[in-house]
């Protein structure tokens, strides 16, 4: 899960991390009252998890009330690289004298745990690291022996950040590893880390990535939980709790395991279709998984066919079947479907899809002949025209129609 | 011959008699793999169908001689698991559990490194490994591989495994050893680990290897095949149509920046010689042709 700026911020004051004042303003009307409470100047940050924020005018000075209202009401509602600004962040102005930037996240090529810093902050760390590599300090930590006082001296000293900063950084380093580590985060990047001209360091931006897997043990994570990013269907998906990704085509996808659901959305494509999403219900899935699965894909108003592709291996083939069953007995599936079932379980799987099979549920034996037998079907957009009128179906259905339309 | 465990692997099955760990572990021991024990804190004592179950590992071992243990514990628990079988000696374990935390993860396969040399894990969250008509350890159903080599498969994905093992028993073709090695981003057991190990068994003579986007492990199997692999690789890498940045379901699975899109996966493997098709059908039929050749 990716957290926003201002969520970031209050994770890390969790762990002691300094961070400017300032507060969480959805209308213009907040704006001011949360820039009366941090002082002038403040900034007005659009919060959206994309970088370039700034650049695209999504983060403003403002000395007064009057200008508050004038940034926030342009920002507000403005789209940034495809996402809609809903929050704004109000924080009081910091007098930045240097900019640093400091990270922790797993380095998967050596299977340990990265940490840098820079005394090149500021800026894109990716420029950074192609055009003055020798600029980033870098240190692997071993994950079973952990991070010292002295790792975090040497870090500093090697990025040459100012003598001033020392201190300051090399206590922040040891605190936002702890947040790394037992905040659980696939990443904590500051950029920048400022020093002041009165000699303080704090984080002036917080860019936190909490690991999913982790979320049994950090009940505190349901505050962060935002689902505004995501669009209609997968929220859907979200809310079943179903790995899905929304992609522009027109063949619902259902597999098991990532890998094979990767697969499916390749073998689509290769045979003439879109895939209209990448829908993993995972190890182990059952009837109810399933028939989860069918409604969010079901509620996509461009899949003109449904493409379910299983092999069974902790997934049994008998429950997916009846997953489908019990799908197609809730919810009025509108677009036809081509079903591949094998593996564990793959016989009493297809006894129980007989009992369903009709013009609009069929099996196949193979994933090709499964890909080409949905993406003919949808072709023929025999279901779409319910669907097309409202949500974009019409275009899609003309760019991808080379399968037979 | 095969790769990492044979006919003489003896089984301890962590969480038998867990639903997950019962169903496997008992298909598992159906499939001739010599389940000998399982281990249950608190339930030391029972059985599951004839199987013992121990409090501890390292009295399953000592009561056994059990050297393989097969992980199927729920992800708070997993790693303590992993390095619980360690420390009781086992040289090969292999986990299954899907979702545990990076941070623990990342933890029990350093302290693996760094205090236990001797053993090898292979996942987490992978479908595990087959010999078959040796052994069976993890959730692959044994029936759709085909014996007697001489194809050797590694594969990240668990599914694409099984989708591996099925083209290649179509078309007649045998597996000495099938890999699972997971999607994790800290898998104890790579491709390249498993490239030398297939290099070095006599009886396989060519491998087949099933990567997707995400990382940079396929690459470095390229480099390693170019420098060291003298049998023929035929290689798939699922993830064309994958936009960038997104998460695919596998924390494996997700691109940063150029490296690690299949385009750049499957350019490094046939520069490095390989055979690389484009879905898992063309992969079977591959194969067949350079086993007809062999």
């Amino acid at each position: 899960m990716d957290l926003f700026e201002y969520q970031g911020k209050q994770y890390f004051a969790r762990y002691g991390i300094p961070v400017s004042a300032g507060g969480v303003a959805d209308t213009v009307d907040d704006a001011v009252a949360q820039a009366e409470a941090a002082g002038y100047p403040v900034v007005v940050k659009a919060q959206v998890q994309v970088g370039g924020r700034g650049k695209a005018g999504g983060i403003k000075l403002a000395a007064n009330a009057e200008e508050v209202r004038e940034h926030a009401a342009h920002i507000l509602g403005m789209d940034i690289k495809g996402h809609v600004v809903r929050r704004l962040w109000i924080e009081h102005a910091s007098d930045i004298a240097k900019e640093y930037y400091a990270s922790f996240t797993l380095d998967r090529a050596a299977k340990k745990y990265l940490a840098m810093v820079s005394a090149k902050g500021g800026v894109e760390i990716e420029a950074v690291a192609e055009e003055d590599p020798g600029a980033i300090a870098r240190m692997h930590i071993d994950p079973a022996v952990g991070f010292t006082a002295a790792d975090a001296t040497r870090l500093v000293e090697e990025a040459r950040l100012d003598a001033e900063a020392h201190d300051g950084a090399v206590e922040i380093l040891q605190k936002l590893y702890t947040c790394y580590v037992e905040g659980d985060a696939d990443l904590v990047e500051i950029n920048p880390l400022i020093l002041t001209p009165q000699g303080q360091v704090h984080a002036l931006d917080a860019k936190v990535t909490l690991e999913d897997n982790a979320s049994f043990r950090h009940p505190e994570w349901d505050d962060f939980r935002d689902i505004d990013e995501f669009d209609e269907r997968e929220r859907l998906a979200r809310s079943k709790g179903l790995q899905y990704v929304g992609l522009d085509g027109f063949v619902g996808i259902i597999a098991n395991g990532a890998g094979l659901a990767m697969s499916t959305c390749d073998v689509v494509n290769q045979v003439g279709g879109k895939p209209a999403n990448f829908l993993d219900i995972g190890g182990g899935a059952n009837a109810e998984v399933m028939a989860n699965a069918l409604e969010v894909i079901n509620s996509d108003g461009n899949v003109r066919a449904i493409f379910i592709n299983i092999f069974g291996g902790i997934t049994r083939g008998e429950e997916v079947a009846n997953g489908i069953k019990t799908a197609l007995g809730r919810v009025e599936i509108s677009a036809p479907m081509v079903i591949r079932l094998d593996g564990t379980n793959a016989e009493e799987g297809r006894e129980i899809l007989k009992t369903v099979e009709s013009d609009k549920v069929m099996s196949s034996p193979t994933m090709l002949d499964a890909a080409r037998k949905a993406v003919e079907l949808a072709g023929s957009g025999t279901s779409g025209g319910q669907s097309s009128g409202t949500s974009g179906g019409q275009s899609s259905g003309s760019s991808g129609g080379k399968g037979g339309a | 011959m095969s790769i990492f465990v044979d006919e003489n692997t003896k089984v301890v099955v962590q969480g038998l008699t867990g639903g997950q760990g019962r169903f496997h572990g008992l298909r598992n021991k159906a499939y001739g793999t010599q389940v000998v024990a399982g281990v249950t804190p608190g339930k030391g004592g029972q059985d599951v169908e004839g199987i013992p179950i121990y409090d501890t590992v390292k009295e399953a071992v000592g009561a056994t001689g059990a050297n393989a243990s097969f992980v199927s514990v729920p992800p708070k628990g997993a790693a303590a698991a992993i390095l619980e079988a360690a420390e009781a000696g086992i040289a090969f374990v292999v986990c299954i559990t899907e979702g545990i935390p990076a941070h623990d993860e990342a933890r029990a396969y350093n302290t693996l490194v760094d205090r236990f040399p001797g053993t090898r894990l292979l996942g987490p969250n992978c479908p595990g490994i087959i010999s078959p008509g040796k052994c069976n350890i993890g959730i692959t159903a044994g029936e759709i591989a085909l014996p007697g080599g001489p194809v050797g498969i590694v594969s990240r994905s668990g599914t694409l495994t099984y989708q591996a093992l099925y083209e290649l028993k179509q078309l007649g073709v045998g597996v000495t050893t099938c890999v699972g090695i997971g999607g994790d981003p800290v898998p104890g057991t790579n491709f390249v680990d498993c490239l030398a190990a297939f290099e070095d068994d006599p009886d396989t003579r060519a491998i087949a290897m099933f990567g997707e986007i995400g990382g940079s492990e396929e690459e470095k199997a390229a480099a390693f095949i170019a420098a060291s692999v003298t049998k023929p690789v035929v290689a798939y890498i699922a993830g064309v149509t994958a936009p960038p940045g997104k998460k695919m379901g596998h924390a494996g699975a997700i691109i940063s920046g150029s490296k690690g899109t299949a385009q750049a996966k499957m350019e490094a493997l046939a520069s490095a010689g390989v055979h690389v098709v484009h879905n898992p059908t063309e992969a079977g039929i591959k194969m067949a042709e350079i086993v007809k050749e062999l």
